[in-house]
């Protein structure tokens, strides 16, 4: 028997009656009648269908997230509370402050990017209400325009900022239901304890294990996949948690990055900068650092980091726990060591130390909300002027993630030089043959991996040597 | 009755007195688009029993269809029909210029992504899922996928062009100095927010009416005709708006409409047809990529004394609009230059690739790079910055007036944007600090450089310079507007209503601009080239002055005085003491038995063109622009930024500065897309494999200049007699983001002390910076 989804939407409780594998903008733009959102891209990258979610889970924020809803699932959103384009003016009685500047100067020219965009600007006002020219920046990562050139909407959102800001409903607070959708036909199972999902895990191993969705959720808002059994991760009590404790950050394995971020950001600045390059808001506030590991794409641009700030994750299965070091995970192209009835349950980073230098740098087309041609991480722990330990990892390079030992073993105990740099650079030469794709030729890789390196060892003086810093 | 100065360019560029025209107002839909209430045609409420359809599309690159079999399909869940070349009851053709071009593919494969038939279902899912299920045999033929390899096979989709002035090898062999280079680029897509949609819904007997997301109705209405073995009459096509175009809707909303209205007439059900960004990137055109060979001969100044330009363009597997965009490419490779030696031949190669089409500028932004390009290369080669080389070539008094293609340049602004542009950008004090940035930074380089441009406007081809517009004034003295352009997000709808809210010195709210539709105003141009406001503009302003002149013929009687002294003025019709409102007036007219519609029709006057041998001329009047753009790179990775950009764009006497405005900016960051971030890849078996916004990457909000300075001369009338003595400014700006290509290509030389040309074609992404730095490196 049938079970809907229930949700907020725009203040009023919906039920729901379509299947839990159905996207919400299908759902938004079908059976609730709401055609403001649109479809510009089904993949999560044009933000044309950007709404507002609060997921309402445990641990959760309640705050009001930008979301892509071209491929968030019915299912995954079953207790959240959602607000459209049409909300925003529907439930002040009046255009809510960033609808009505834009709508004066000049920032929709066709209005196909522009509900989004008002919903993703809405959104940034809504947690931060002063923001500045970057925070808008950042908040349109995940916004396409085609039309205006950005200028007089990233000017509206200034100008919307100072004035007094409309009231989003509060999120209601609907209980999940332990499940939604059909047996047999279309089902999300929705555990709110650890125990559960793996006691789920086992007795379904064929079941799609569901976190953010913002990379496996493309096939069914893009390739019309249908999921008979999904198990959804983001109301698991104890995958919620990020904790620092024991010299470790410890990240659930239910946390977006939208919510690890600050504590990332923190400790490790040039992580943070990573983090918002490669996810929007919206794929952020849905992608979780778990799901971005477990995709084990060679090409997930949270590993090199991690692998090069030495973290361990967390695997936890009927027969328990245990951990590993992240470079030991992956094990082919988008394969690991994850088996059918385990899931990642944590992700632990040591917290630095002062004697740690650490960065990371990307390199794609363009710089927002792209995806890794190269990227290259780099620690090194100094005793004095030498190097007494050394991180190198790259994804883009190979069929996984990759530590770079071979170039590591050259680096420790040396002192930064010219020659020491020519020497490292050498070996991840001699590592790599990476591929010809879209995103860059073999040689373009090959020649710049090393150069990050060098400009690792270039910035140790302190001064930024990339383009975004003047 | 009292009859009044005819309606003619000098009334309409006389008027002086301004009310409405010339102000800044928003956009005219831009309330309903912050609310999400701006309707757009997959927005429109299903009529009952729609039915949906989704595209089946080729695999490969290019063969024969050796077994096609749908029964699967057909048997799928939801599905209610497929549609096959051997369905269309009328003519399988969709070619804008040639009859080259299948509607349906039949029997020949020519591109990955080629529609070769359709699933239509009672769901969008359903014919999407069941569209799988096909099953296709086919038998490979040899594809040609670039330039290079179609020169190789010497098939072209149209006749080579040649474009000749003077005696161009004689020039270049008694030249000092001889240059050979070459230049690539590649293509651009339009990535428009809204992909191709298009809804057919059958009418009584043989009646279609087709809403169709399209820059052309006329073109989709006479192709859905043939199509459909039907008259004209019978369909009618309408569009409200496009959530972008840029050009893609300008020819390939044929096919969209054409199969919906197949699936519409065969189901004999309304059929939404929606292409999703994938299908949409695959099957539809884009910007031509170029390839090109240049011989210049110059003097020691860098005045060019002859020229010879061989220019490839990727035409894709058919015509379509390759032919004038190649044309148009031609008449811009001289862009702001004199050059009294020409011998420019255009090249549309045919390869197994999308067919290319129409984008904003349609081909001047391709001859312009090439020339720019080359003019870089001049200078590099002479030791004489590049303005310098510019400047004892720009059209004037003292080089020469006649284009190649023989028509004069008057009313010549090049030197007005220019020196005003380098007085905005302080371009001498920056290029030295530029240089002092150089000389302390090993890794990071910065780069300079200005574009000055010169377009022309109208369609090349005189026919399509005519426009037309249908025009109430009900009694309650609002006002109901129809023309024959359509609304894409440049504005032309608030730009139009303008103009007619002037005549009648009425608020612009009185004035309601309709969807445009082939019922109203027949037999359109496609609103491109720039050309929406001049033309359309201009038929709403005689429209409007037609019954302007009926109106006032009523008020003279009622007001017992000459109809020269009354006055229009904010809604109210005055002589002396004596006045009415407008709405007054309007009811008065019905009273008296007057006629409150017109149709106005414009034609472009003045043009000529020999299509022949490319002689004439075939522009009204050119746009002037320059800018200055400054970059900086990474030579470690290639990665690069645009740090600040200074543009003065001629307008005329704007109609709209705000509206023109959004169009300046936005074209140069579209601009700046193709010529950076914005790169079309395919891999070896033809497929090309960015097909969405998570490979294809247009510019973001953080990759526009941080210091973005536009200047528009908007109180410089249009020595023409356009309305109002306005300009065009759809394309002319896109042109402008050459400047920041060229400050990359000064950051890459800036290596070597500014003496060497960077090896670097477009798009500049970091690759290819990257690249070209090695290169430049290994020569120093």
């Amino acid at each position: 028997m049938s079970k809907s989804i229930n949700l907020m939407l725009n203040g009023a409780l919906v039920e729901a009656q379509c299947r839990p594998d159905t996207t919400v903008l299908e759902w938004l733009r079908g059976e609730a009648g709401l055609r403001g959102s649109k479809e510009g891209c089904a993949e999560g990258d044009c933000g044309a269908c950007t709404i507002l979610v609060s997921s309402n889970g445990p641990g959760t924020s309640r705050h009001y997230q930008p979301t892509n809803a071209c491929i968030a699932l019915m299912g995954q959103l079953e207790s959240a509370s959602l607000i459209t384009v049409e909300g925003l003016s529907v439930l002040n009685g009046t255009d809510h402050p960033i609808q009505e500047h834009m709508a004066q100067n000049g920032s929709s020219q066709c209005g196909f990017c522009t509900p989004g965009i008002v919903s993703a600007l809405a959104g940034l006002l809504h947690r931060n209400p002063g923001p500045g020219e970057q925070d808008v920046h950042d908040a349109l990562a995940g916004n396409l325009c085609r039309c205006t050139g950005y200028r007089p909407i990233v000017e509206a959102a200034l100008a919307a900022a100072k004035e007094t800001q409309a009231q989003l409903p509060e999120p209601g607070a609907l209980v999940a239901k332990p499940s939604v959708g059909t047996p047999g036909d279309c089902e999300f199972i929705l555990p709110t304890r650890l125990e559960e999902l793996i006691a789920l895990k086992s007795a379904h191993p064929d079941a799609i294990l569901l976190a953010g969705g913002t990379d496996s959720a493309l096939d069914v808002a893009h390739a019309r996949a249908r999921w008979p059994k999904v198990i959804v991760t983001r109301h698991v009590g104890e995958l919620q948690e990020i904790a620092e404790r024991d010299d470790v950050l410890r990240i659930g394995g239910a946390v977006t990055w939208e919510q690890a971020l600050p504590q990332i950001a923190s400790n490790w600045p040039e992580f943070g900068t990573l983090i918002r390059r490669f996810g929007s808001v919206q794929i952020r506030s849905m992608g979780t650092l778990a799901g971005n590991l477990a995709t084990a794409s060679p090409i997930g641009d949270g590993a090199p980091s991690l692998i090069a700030l030495e973290a361990q994750i967390e695997i936890a299965g009927p027969q328990g726990k245990r951990k590993l070091p992240l470079e030991d995970f992956f094990t082919g192209y988008r394969t690991s060591v994850l088996k059918a009835d385990e899931v990642i349950s944590a992700v632990e980073i040591p917290l630095p130390s002062p004697e740690q230098i650490f960065s990371v740098y990307k390199v794609s087309k363009r710089y927002d909300q792209d995806i890794s041609t190269v990227c290259g991480a780099f620690r090194f722990t100094m005793a004095g002027d030498q190097i007494s330990a050394c991180r190198i990892a790259y994804g883009g390079m190979a069929a996984t993630p990759y530590r770079c030992k071979s170039a590591e073993a050259i680096a420790i105990g040396s002192r930064v030089s010219p020659t020491l740099i020519k020497a490292v650079q050498k070996e991840i030469s001699n590592t790599f043959q990476p591929l010809d794709d879209m995103r860059g030729s073999a040689a373009y890789r090959a020649t710049v991996a090393p150069n990050l390196f060098e400009r690792f060892c270039l910035e140790l003086g302190g001064v930024k040597q990339e383009v975004m810093s003047l | 009755m009292n009859k009044h100065a005819p309606v003619d360019h000098e009334t309409m560029s006389q008027m002086l007195e301004r009310e409405v025209v010339g102000i800044g107002h928003p956009h005219e839909s831009a309330r309903s688009h912050v609310r999400g209430e701006a309707i757009y045609i997959d927005d429109m409420p299903e009529l009952p029993g729609t039915l949906f359809v989704a595209p089946l599309m080729s695999p490969i690159a290019h063969g024969t269809i050796s077994r096609l079999d749908v029964s699967a399909v057909e048997a799928a869940p939801g599905v209610v029909t497929t549609l096959l070349a051997r369905d269309i009851p009328g003519k399988n053709e969709a070619a804008p210029i040639f009859a080259d071009e299948p509607i349906l593919a039949d029997g020949l494969l020519q591109h990955v992504g080629q529609i070769y038939g359709a699933v239509v279902a009672n769901t969008f899912a359903e014919a999407q899922a069941a569209a799988r299920l096909v099953e296709l045999e086919t038998q490979a033929l040899q594809p040609a996928l670039d330039i290079a390899a179609a020169r190789e096979t010497g098939e072209t989709t149209c006749p080579t062009q040649r474009l000749n002035l003077g005696d161009a090898a004689t020039a270049i062999d008694q030249a000092e100095h001889v240059f050979d280079g070459r230049i690539s680029m590649g293509g651009q897509d339009h990535f428009y927010l809204e992909g191709h949609v298009a809804y057919a819904i059958p009418g009584e007997v043989d009646e279609m009416t087709v809403w169709s997301s399209t820059q052309h109705p006329t073109e989709v209405q006479v192709h859905v005709a043939m199509a459909l073995g039907v008259r004209n009459h019978q369909v009618d096509v309408q569009v409200r708006r496009m959530g972008g175009a840029f050009g893609g809707k300008e020819s390939q909303a044929t096919i969209i409409a054409a199969i919906a209205a197949l699936a519409a007439k065969k189901s004999g059900k309304p059929c939404r047809f929606r292409m999703r960004r994938d299908a949409d990137m695959a099957a539809t055109g884009k910007r031509h990529g170029f390839d090109a060979q240049y011989r210049v001969g110059v003097d020691a100044t860098g005045r060019i004394k002859g020229l010879k330009v061989d220019a490839y363009a990727n035409s894709g597997h058919v015509a379509d609009l390759s032919g004038p965009v190649v044309t148009r490419a031609l008449t811009h490779l001289d862009n702001c230059y004199h050059i009294a030696n020409a011998e420019f031949t255009g090249v549309a190669v045919k390869t197994n690739t999308v067919s290319n089409t129409a984008f904003r500028g349609f081909g001047g932004p391709q001859g312009m790079l090439i020339t720019e390009a080359m003019l870089d290369d001049i200078s590099r080669q002479l030791g004489l910055p590049l303005n310098e080389v510019r400047a004892v070539n720009y059209y004037g008094p003292d080089t020469g007036t006649l284009t190649p293609y023989e028509q004069e340049v008057t009313d010549n602004r090049i030197r007005r944007v220019v020196d005003r542009v380098l007085d905005l950008s302080q371009f001498d004090a920056r290029r030295q600090e530029t240089e002092a940035f150089n000389a302390a930074n090993p890794v990071l380089k910065k780069g300079m450089a200005m574009m000055p441009v010169k377009f022309g406007i109208s369609f090349n081809l005189p026919t399509l310079n005519q426009a037309g517009c249908l025009l109430h004034v009900y009694t309650d003295g609002s006002v109901h507007l129809n023309h024959g352009g359509t609304e894409m997000g440049q504005g032309l709808y608030t730009k139009v209503a303008q103009v007619v809210a002037e005549v009648f010195a009425i608020g612009l709210d009185e004035v309601k601009v309709t969807a445009t539709t082939t019922g109203k105003v027949p037999n359109t141009s496609a609103t491109a080239a720039s050309s929406g406001s001049d033309l359309n503009g201009a038929a709403a302003y005689r429209a409007a002055q037609e019954i302007k002149s009926r109106m006032l013929d009523i008020a003279a009687l009622e007001f017992s005085c000459e109809a020269s002294n009354i006055e229009f003025s904010q809604g109210v019709i005055r002589h002396g003491a004596k006045s009415m409102t407008f709405a007054e007036l309007a009811k008065l007219c019905w009273m008296k038995r007057v006629s409150l519609s017109a149709t106005g029709f414009y034609a472009t006057p003045k043009i000529h063109w020999d299509s022949a041998n490319l002689k004439g001329r075939p522009f009204f009047y050119f746009t002037y622009g320059a800018a200055v753009a400054e970059v900086v790179i990474d030579t470690l990775t290639g990665e690069n930024r645009c740090l600040r950009a200074d543009i003065v764009q001629d307008c005329g006497k704007s109609l709209n500065p705000n509206i023109d405005l959004g169009q300046v900016e936005g074209a140069f960051v579209q601009g700046m897309g193709w010529l950076t971030c914005e790169e079309l890849w395919w891999d070896k078996e033809g497929r090309l494999r960015t097909v969405g916004p998570s490979t294809y990457k247009i510019p973001g909000s953080r990759d526009v200049p941080p210091q973005f300075n536009v200047e528009i001369l908007s109180d410089q009338p249009n020595a023409e007699e356009t309305v109002f003595r306005s300009k065009a400014i759809g394309e002319p700006p896109l042109m402008l983001s050459i400047s920041v290509w060229l400050a990359l290509r000064d950051a890459v030389s800036s290596i070597s002390g500014g003496r060497l040309t960077a090896n670097l074609d477009a798009p500049a992404t970091p690759e290819n910076v990257l690249m070209a730095v090695e290169d430049i490196k290994q020569r120093l």
